[in-house]
């Protein structure tokens, strides 16, 4: 992320202004359990992916004061297409990239992750890897669990949402106003085998989903 | 008449009487948690804190020129769409249909801003009302249609329709009622249908025995309707003479008649809420719920008593 103060006060302005007014005139969140959201860093934020505005949404959910601690993790094959979206991804978002794939080459793809939470940042990222079909999950996969295992007195949260695939969902440039409910869970800490850990995750997310009187969609 | 930063007197008085109302409540309730600390009287605490926010709003909003009363009107109508759309079965392939309907609040609205009474009474029941399963069909995709329909056709009349019959009533109240405009008018039918919601809910809490919709709304008790139901029509008709053009007799009536047609909204409201299984419409509204949870009456109240004041008032 840019160090430069003018960088800086335009991704403050694009979170406190643009960001906010979307979320409060176009969408609208329901917050369940708001009171378990980390009161400061290190921690992370995990939450199903259905839709780009997701990050956002989580993000919006922390105190502005935090936003130079926020930090999405995101694919660097999906943000880095162009020369523009790759500096607003990192200057203006705040992502950390991940080179998917790059695992099995024998790297740590979540060294920049690891260390930005050594660092004391908060973590926005999505354990399913991908948005996928709208409101509906996929598999999380094993990232979450190794990041978890390596720093296991970090908090990790999960982030239930629902709406989000439906107001922009994958494919889509067109938004359409739905309300999001977002429902916060009890942090988790990976303290036992990082296996364990994501099928601890995916429960308790699970148990968040079934919480809630969903609409069909289909 | 007479008028105050141009705002016709009584109407300032009154709105000076609702932050008075709204002032004693919150002492009330204040001094209840005093003698009482502890989590008993939170939810009342953040119900009243609302209170202060959303008339605050409404008075501000509505006072402060006509077209930002209008804008106003059609956002809780936004809201209020986008409640509904968020908690019904939709389907995927209505995601950009859904955006039309939309569309269809700023020129329903529009209509009233410009006092076209025929257009503004056959926009959504005729023209969006054949317009939206034409482009369903068109789309192709039948397996849900008929669901699809109902489901938007009814929420668009429940939100957008009804809804708009206040800034009907603001701007064309005017041509009709010199002792207080049309803002006399929209404070008679809001600020009344609101306070029998209130005074529904004060009767009932200590009363209530007897439940008039068990299966529906099994906190509504005859107890509660009833007083509610007299307190509204006592109030309509001290503050109707001062506000409408009626006589205290048919601001009496008129009362009566907010508060059985807020009541009719109300459960009407609970019934769709039991069928869907939630318990609030939304979380917009701390201590309320849903922004339809507070407007469910005036979907009843607004149309029915612009249909009265234009049967007996219009010429």
């Amino acid at each position: 992320m840019s160090k430069n103060p003018f960088t800086r006060l335009l991704r403050f302005l694009f979170f406190a202004v643009v960001v906010r007014a979307v979320i409060l005139i176009a969408l609208g969140l329901t917050v369940r359990h708001r009171e378990r959201l980390p009161k400061d860093g290190p921690a992370v934020l995990a939450g199903n992916h259905n839709s780009n505005l997701d990050a956002l949404a989580i993000m919006s959910l922390m105190p502005l004061r935090l936003l130079p601690k926020l930090r999405p993790v995101a694919a660097m094959d999906y943000f880095f297409t162009s020369s523009i979206r790759g500096w607003f991804s990192t200057n203006i978002i705040g992502i950390i990239p991940v080179k998917r794939g790059s695992g099995k080459e024998g790297g740590n793809p979540l060294l920049l992750a690891e260390q930005a939470l050594e660092r004391g940042e908060i973590l926005v990222l999505f354990p399913e890897g991908t948005r996928g079909e709208p409101e509906t999950f996929k598999q999380f996969k094993k990232g979450i669990g190794h990041l978890a295992h390596a720093l296991p007195k970090v908090p990790v949260l999960p982030i239930f949402m629902y709406g989000l695939g439906k107001a922009l969902p994958k494919g889509s440039a067109l938004l359409v106003p739905f309300n999001v409910t977002v429902s916060v869970g009890e942090p988790l800490y990976g303290t036992k085998s990082y296996n364990e850990f994501v099928d601890e995750l995916e429960a308790s997310m699970n148990k968040l989903a079934a919480q809630e009187k969903l609409p069909v969609w289909e | 008449m007479t008028t105050i930063l141009g705002l016709p007197a009584n109407v300032v008085y009154f709105t000076a009487g609702i932050y008075a109302l709204l002032a004693l409540a919150t002492a009330v309730v204040l001094f209840m948690r005093w003698r009482n600390p502890g989590e008993r009287y939170a939810e009342l605490m953040a119900r009243t804190d609302s209170w202060w926010w959303m008339i605050g709003a409404f008075t501000l909003a509505i006072l402060l020129n006509q077209t930002v009363a209008v804008v106003f009107l059609a956002l809780i109508a936004y809201l209020a769409l986008k409640e509904y759309l968020s908690l019904v079965p939709t389907r995927r392939i209505d995601r950009e249909v859904l955006l039309f309907a939309y569309l269809a609040i700023p020129i329903q609205f529009y209509w009233a801003a410009i006092d076209w009474y025929n257009m503004f009474i056959v926009f959504v029941p005729v023209w969006m009302y054949l317009f939206f399963p034409a482009l369903m069909a068109l789309r192709g995709q039948t397996q849900g249609f008929l669901r699809a329909v109902g489901t938007l056709s009814w929420g668009l009349m429940m939100t957008v329709y009804t809804l708009s019959h206040m800034a009907w009533l603001l701007v064309s109240g005017n041509r009709v009622s010199p002792v207080a405009g049309g803002v006399g008018f929209l404070f008679f039918l809001v600020v009344l249908t609101q306070f029998n919601d209130v005074a529904q809910y004060c009767w009932g809490k200590p009363l209530g025995r007897h439940k008039v919709t068990p299966n529906v709304s099994p906190k509504k008790t005859w107890e509660g309707l009833i007083g509610g139901i007299a307190t509204t029509t006592l109030v309509a008709g001290l503050v109707g003479p001062y506000l409408t053009p009626m006589d205290w007799r048919w601001s009496a009536l008129a009362g009566a008649i907010l508060g059985v047609s807020g009541f009719l909204g109300d459960i009407t409201m609970s019934a769709m809420k039991r069928d869907l299984g939630v318990k609030d419409t939304g979380g917009l509204i701390p201590g309320h719920g849903g922004i339809l949870d507070r407007v469910d009456s005036l979907t009843y109240a607004a149309p029915v008593f612009v249909h009265f004041i234009r049967y007996f008032y219009f010429p």
